[in-house]
C-alpha cells in the first residue's frame, strides 16, 4: 500500500490520455524516483503553465500572452485567417511551417450525436473578426470527416451571407482532400482514393 | 453469437481513448450497435463515417451483449459526397432519421434498400432533392406512419385532391378541404404525379409534410424530437430556394 499522496498522483495521472491506472503507477514511480531531475520541474512547470496559459481573445489559441504569439506577430498576413477545430490542429499546421497567416481555433466539430450545435463553438467570433474587413481569405481547415465538412459548410454558408451583406469579396478555401506526400495507392483506403479522384486537377 | 451482414454506418460515438460504438443499419439484421476496438483511431476513423458501407462481422457472447464489430470498408459514400454540401447534409439527416427512429435489432430490408438507394442517388442524381422527399414518405410508410394519398379522406372522390390532413395523413379534395385549408397541408403535386422536377414550393411543402408525420413519429415512440441535422438540411434547402 502506498500513501494516500502518491495514490493521488497515480489517480491523476491516470486520468491523462494513454495512461491507465498500470502505466500511471509506472510514471508515477518513475517520477517519484527522479524527484530533483524530473519531479520538481514538471510540478513547476505545470504550476506555470496554469498560472500563466491563457486562451487569445482573437482566435482561440493557448498561450502564455492574449493576444498570442500568432496574433501579435506584425511579419503573418492578417488578410488570411486558417481555420481549425482545435489547437492541436493549430500546431500541426504550425509544424508544417508553411501558413503565414493567422488561424482560428472553433473548438470543435457540430455535431448532432454529441447534442453540439453552432452555438457551442467559437464561430460567431469568426465572423466579427471577418465583418472588420481586414479578412481576405478563409482556409476550411476542418478534419475529413463528416462532422469536420458539415461544420465547413456550415461556416462557409454563415461568411457568404456576411460577404453579401458587406459586398466584400472574401475567398472561401478548404484543405485538399487525397493522397498524402509519400503514399503508395496500392496502400491507401479506399474514401481517400475516392476522394482524389473526385478532387483531381490538370497538370 | 456472431454473423456477417453488409450494413450503412449511421453513427459512430467516441468510446474512451479510441474505440467507437458503432451503429449500422445492417441488410439482414436491421440497426444494429456494437463496439469497434481502435474505431475512432487514426487509421479507423475513415471506415466508420456516417454512410459508408461495410462488411460486418458482429461477436458477442449474449445475444442481448452490445458485441463487438469488426468492419471492412465496402463503398466509401462519405467521401464521395463530402466536399457537397446540400448532398452531405441529407445524408446526415437520411442517417439521424434513421438511427433516431426505426426499433434497435429488427430487421427492415426494405429500409436497408432504400437507404442504400438514396445514397446512390445522391452521388450520381443532379436532381435528388424530390427524391430525398420521396424517401422520406417511403420511411414513413415502412414506419406504419404511411399517407394515404388514395382518395379524400372525407368524401371518398379520388378526383382533384389537392390537400393533406394533418391528423389523418389521408389526401383531402378541394371540394371538402377548402373550407379548412388553413388547417391542411397543401399536397405537392409530385407526390401524386413523380414529376422529376417539381417546383422548389413543392419541395418545401414536401419536407413540412413529412417532418410532421415524422416528429409524430419520433414522439409515439418516446425518440424526443427530430434531429438537429434534419433541422439543419431543411434550413439549407429553404436557403437553396431564396438564393
Amino acid at each position: 500500500m502506498s500513501s494516500p499522496e502518491i495514490e493521488r498522483l497515480i489517480q491523476m495521472l491516470a486520468k491523462l490520455p494513454g495512461l491507465g491506472p498500470r502505466s500511471a503507477r509506472r510514471a508515477a514511480l518513475h517520477l517519484i524516483k527522479r524527484r530533483n531531475s524530473l519531479l520538481d520541474p514538471l510540478a513547476s512547470a505545470m504550476a506555470q503553465a496554469a498560472q500563466s496559459v491563457t486562451i487569445c481573445g482573437i482566435c482561440g489559441n493557448l498561450d502564455a500572452a492574449d493576444p498570442c504569439g500568432v496574433c501579435a506577430d506584425d511579419r503573418r498576413d492578417r488578410g488570411q485567417v486558417c481555420v481549425v477545430e482545435d489547437v492541436a490542429d493549430l500546431w500541426a499546421l504550425e509544424r508544417a511551417a508553411s501558413f503565414k497567416g493567422t488561424y482560428h481555433v472553433i473548438g470543435g466539430t457540430l455535431s448532432a450525436l454529441d447534442g453540439r450545435g453552432p452555438e457551442d463553438l467559437n464561430i460567431a467570433s469568426l465572423l466579427t473578426r471577418v465583418a472588420t474587413g481586414e479578412v481576405t481569405e478563409v482556409i476550411l481547415a476542418t478534419s475529413a470527416t463528416v462532422d469536420g465538412q458539415t461544420t465547413a459548410h456550415y461556416i462557409s454558408d454563415r461568411l457568404e451571407d456576411l460577404s453579401d451583406e458587406k459586398g466584400a469579396g472574401l475567398s472561401i478555401t478548404r484543405l485538399a482532400h487525397g493522397v498524402p506526400v509519400g503514399g503508395e495507392l496500392d496502400y491507401l483506403d479506399d474514401g481517400t482514393l475516392s476522394a482524389a479522384l473526385k478532387a483531381r486537377r490538370p497538370v | 453469437m456472431n454473423w456477417t451482414d453488409e450494413g450503412i454506418v449511421l453513427s459512430a460515438r467516441k468510446h474512451g481513448e479510441s474505440a467507437a460504438i458503432v451503429t449500422l443499419l445492417t441488410r439482414e439484421n436491421g440497426r444494429h450497435s456494437g463496439l469497434v476496438r481502435g474505431g475512432y483511431g487514426s487509421r479507423a476513423r475513415g471506415i466508420y463515417q456516417t454512410g459508408n458501407l461495410v462488411s460486418a462481422h458482429w461477436r458477442a457472447r449474449l445475444s442481448e451483449h452490445l458485441g463487438t464489430y469488426s468492419c471492412e470498408l465496402l463503398q466509401p459514400n462519405a467521401a464521395m459526397l463530402m466536399s457537397e454540401r446540400l448532398p452531405l447534409l441529407a445524408l446526415t439527416s437520411a442517417a439521424a432519421l434513421v438511427e433516431r427512429l426505426l426499433p434497435e435489432r429488427e430487421p427492415h430490408p426494405d429500409t436497408f434498400a432504400s437507404l442504400s438507394a438514396l445514397i446512390e442517388i445522391l452521388e450520381a442524381d443532379e436532381n435528388w432533392l424530390p427524391r430525398y422527399v420521396e424517401w422520406e414518405l417511403g420511411l414513413l410508410n415502412q414506419l406504419g406512419y404511411g399517407l394515404d394519398l388514395t382518395e379524400c379522406a372525407a368524401t371518398g372522390s379520388t378526383d382533384d385532391l389537392v390537400f393533406v390532413s394533418p391528423r389523418t395523413g389521408c389526401a383531402v379534395s378541394a371540394g371538402a378541404g377548402t373550407p379548412y385549408q388553413e388547417k391542411l397541408f397543401d399536397l405537392p403535386t409530385f407526390f401524386m404525379t413523380s414529376d422529376p422536377a417539381p417546383m422548389s414550393e413543392d419541395i418545401d411543402m414536401g419536407l413540412r409534410i413529412t417532418g410532421h408525420f415524422l416528429a409524430r413519429c419520433a414522439k409515439d415512440a418516446d425518440a424526443g424530437d427530430l434531429p438537429t441535422s434534419r433541422a439543419r438540411f431543411v434550413d439549407r434547402v429553404a436557403r437553396g430556394a431564396r438564393d
